[in-house]
């Protein structure tokens, strides 16, 4: 059976050129770019190369990026760097709706007596930028938003409200790892100070992230140990994650606004048919400020997990904000935060695109979903006979 | 993913005897759209009092559904002295077994089988009631309810007692209580503790006082006041003072001075020392609130 792919704010393909490029660097061209010898030190050439190509899609200088294990650890790093470097400052703002890589260590840093500001958004997953202005202070350390949604894909004027907070002199960090890709960044012409990115969310591999770090700006360092990245990350660079988002970010670059909307016309014929075709149906997010490859459609009456294990039985990939597991019984924190009711937040279902899904696929689905979501409403008892 | 037998797999695609029995002797009915899942269950008796038909309508995840169904199987042709005696045991072993997070799902059938022979039994009067105190108020699930799945599934830990009824699951406030009710009714077998409360007579150094204040207000105090939308922070600690902010629907309330700061102080009191009192922060509770929900 073939595999229906719209899972990519999970995590994406590889694509094939990245492959091809970072092959060589798992067997004939192993050694270790911190080495004196060649053999390690042409691989020292490869990772500048590569950072000078991330540089190109950020719109940034290469030495203001420093690689990272993943976003996650990018996120961390920013948080933690930045308060470690203003030991006086003791607050952090943030919003309800950040992804767990940030929600976790914010609620962390509570836990260790900072104070922490979750500021809500609207039943669109829009911010309240006059609520974020009201509380900056001279205690708040850094505020950390993310530029778009991964559940939702809204995206958040991160531009506007980087300049507003680092206007008060406060660090100002975006999570970005959806966003990198999908809508044109200029770091150079903004005002972030920070911003994480994650190489398997945009076809590298798993296991290699970057964090921007805007030239100047006081950051303590996470990991400690060797002295790569100049000093401000140790550990042995993995090296063929690097070359891979490096060859990523220049694909990302090629064809970036052909692709953007191709993948557009994709999502929004799927989600048109959808809502078209299934009754009781409603789309989550902001549609005019969104990613061009996210869409996030509640069933209502129905549960997520079910729709999905359904999906999965035609090899359709798909995901649900819903998890149903003790960790987490209470459906989706950012529709819950967006005030979501509960008869629409289980049943959410998100599909997020990417340049090698293909028109046949959309149409494949859209045939498929109709039934399943008739059957499932059969065997619930909240709908009407 | 979730590792699901053939079993489950099988009755969540091909689910028996859905539907609800219009002229129902029994109809049980439990869960709701916010807890994420909710069975209905009917069923009808034959002349001799056995189970004659049994049907069901579920909002769930697909080991709710395979659970519902199965429970269906089990009970037809059952009197209800044996059906009574059916537990979420019986409807987990059916299905080869269940992930251990999504037990809950087995006993949310066992439940509706109860509510079910319970609504026969008083002639279609009463419907299925929350009997005895609430402990998880996020799920609505009652101490007798924590207390039986406890004993019947010999659980020792929160986690599992989450994994099974749910209790604990959402705003996290009760697991001190839940961690009671384990110690209960497993006396010397419950073994989790959640803070390590000082040996009694010990004394603290001043860092280690802090700590575990701090430790008391993130564990026992914090989850309880963030699921009402308030929160607490702590301010500083004075000798035995202990100087705490209230923040959202905390620093608003006016009973605040009555109910929240006694209820930690009797927190404090009991996992840090007998010697310790609260005081408020006014001050700093005029600072504007912060959003949670």
């Amino acid at each position: 059976m073939k595999t229906v792919y719209f899972d990519n704010n999970a995590t994406t393909k590889v694509a094939d050129e990245v492959l091809e490029d970072i092959q060589p660097y798992f067997s004939k061209l192993y050694g270790n770019p911190s080495s004196m010898h060649t053999f390690g030190g042409q691989v020292g050439i490869k990772i500048r190369e590569a950072r000078e190509k991330i540089a190109v899609l950020l719109g940034c200088n290469p030495g203001e990026i420093i690689f990272t294990g993943c976003g996650t650890e990018s996120d961390n790093t920013a948080i933690k760097g930045t308060l470690a470097a203003y030991p006086q400052k003791r607050k952090v703002i943030t919003t309800r709706v950040e992804h767990p890589a940030v929600l976790a260590v914010c609620r962390d840093l509570e836990n260790q007596g900072y104070t922490i500001v979750e500021l809500g958004v609207d039943k669109k997953g829009r911010m309240n930028l006059s609520e974020l202005e009201s509380q900056l202070d001279d205690n708040t350390a850094i505020v950390t938003i993310m530029f778009a949604n991964n559940e939702t894909g809204t995206i958040f004027p991160v531009e506007r409200i980087a300049e507003m907070v680092t206007a008060r002199g406060i660090i100002f960090h975006t999570d970005a790892v959806q966003a990198v890709g999908k809508i044109p960044i200029n770091l150079s012409k903004s005002s972030i100070d920070l911003l994480s990115l994650s190489g398997h969310k945009l076809h590298a591999p798993k296991g290699v992230g970057i964090l921007y770090v805007r030239k100047g700006t006081r950051l303590t360092p996470f990991m400690l140990g060797g002295h790569q990245e100049g000093g401000r990350r140790a550990g042995t660079e993995n090296v063929p994650g690097i070359i891979g988002l490096g060859k990523a970010c220049e694909l990302a670059m090629k064809n970036f606004d052909e692709e953007n909307k191709r993948v557009k016309y994709l999502r929004d014929k799927l989600e048109k048919s959808i809502l078209k075709k299934c009754p009781d149906c409603m789309v989550n997010g902001d549609a005019e400020n969104r990613l061009p490859n996210t869409t996030n459609i509640s069933f209502e009456y129905i549960e997520g997990e079910a729709i999905l294990l359904m999906l999965d039985k035609f090899g359709i990939c798909a995901s649900s904000g819903s998890a149903c597991t003790s960790g987490s019984l209470e459906p989706s924190h950012v529709l819950r935060a967006m005030g979501v009711p509960f008869t629409a937040a289980h049943g959410s279902i998100r599909f997020s695109l990417s340049r090698y899904n293909t028109e046949d696929e959309i149409d494949y689905t859209v045939e498929k979903i109709p039934p399943i979501i008739a059957r499932l409403r059969e065997l619930s008892p909240f709908v009407a006979k | 993913m979730w590792e699901y037998t053939d079993k489950v797999r099988d009755h969540f695609f091909n689910p028996r005897n859905v539907g609800e029995i219009e002229d129902a002797d029994g109809t049980g009915e439990v869960g709701s759209l916010a807890c994420g899942d909710a069975l209905k269950l009917t069923f009808k008796l034959d002349e001799n009092g056995r189970i004659k038909d049994a049907r069901f309508k579920t909002f769930g995840c697909a080991s709710a559904i395979a659970s519902s169904s199965v429970l269906t199987e089990i009970i037809k042709g059952m009197t209800l002295e044996e059906a009574v005696k059916v537990t979420n045991r019986d409807i987990a072993d059916y299905l080869g077994g269940l992930p251990e997070q999504k037990m809950h799902c087995s006993v949310m059938g066992r439940e509706a089988l109860e509510a079910a022979i319970e609504n026969y039994k008083t002639g279609g009067t009463k419907k299925h009631e929350l009997e005895g105190r609430v402990v998880c108020v996020c799920f609505g699930v009652t101490e007798k309810e924590i207390e039986r799945v406890i004993h019947e599934n010999d659980l020792t830990t929160v986690e599992q007692v989450t994994n099974y009824c749910k209790a604990g699951g959402g705003c996290g406030g009760c697991k001190g209580e839940i961690e009671k009710i384990i110690e209960r009714v497993q006396g010397q077998k419950a073994k989790e503790k959640i803070v390590a409360a000082p040996a009694k007579g010990q004394k603290l150094t001043n860092i280690h006082k802090i700590q575990l204040i701090q430790q008391t207000i993130n564990e026992q105090i914090r989850p309880a006041l963030r699921a009402d939308g308030g929160n607490i922070e702590l301010i500083d600690v004075e000798g035995n003072k202990v100087i705490v902010a209230f923040r959202g629907m905390c620093a608003k309330c006016h009973l605040a001075e009555f109910t929240i700061k006694d209820v930690v102080e009797a927190k404090l009191r009991e996992f840090v020392s007998p010697d310790l009192y609260v005081e408020e922060d006014r001050e700093s509770a005029e600072q504007p609130h912060h959003h949670r929900g």
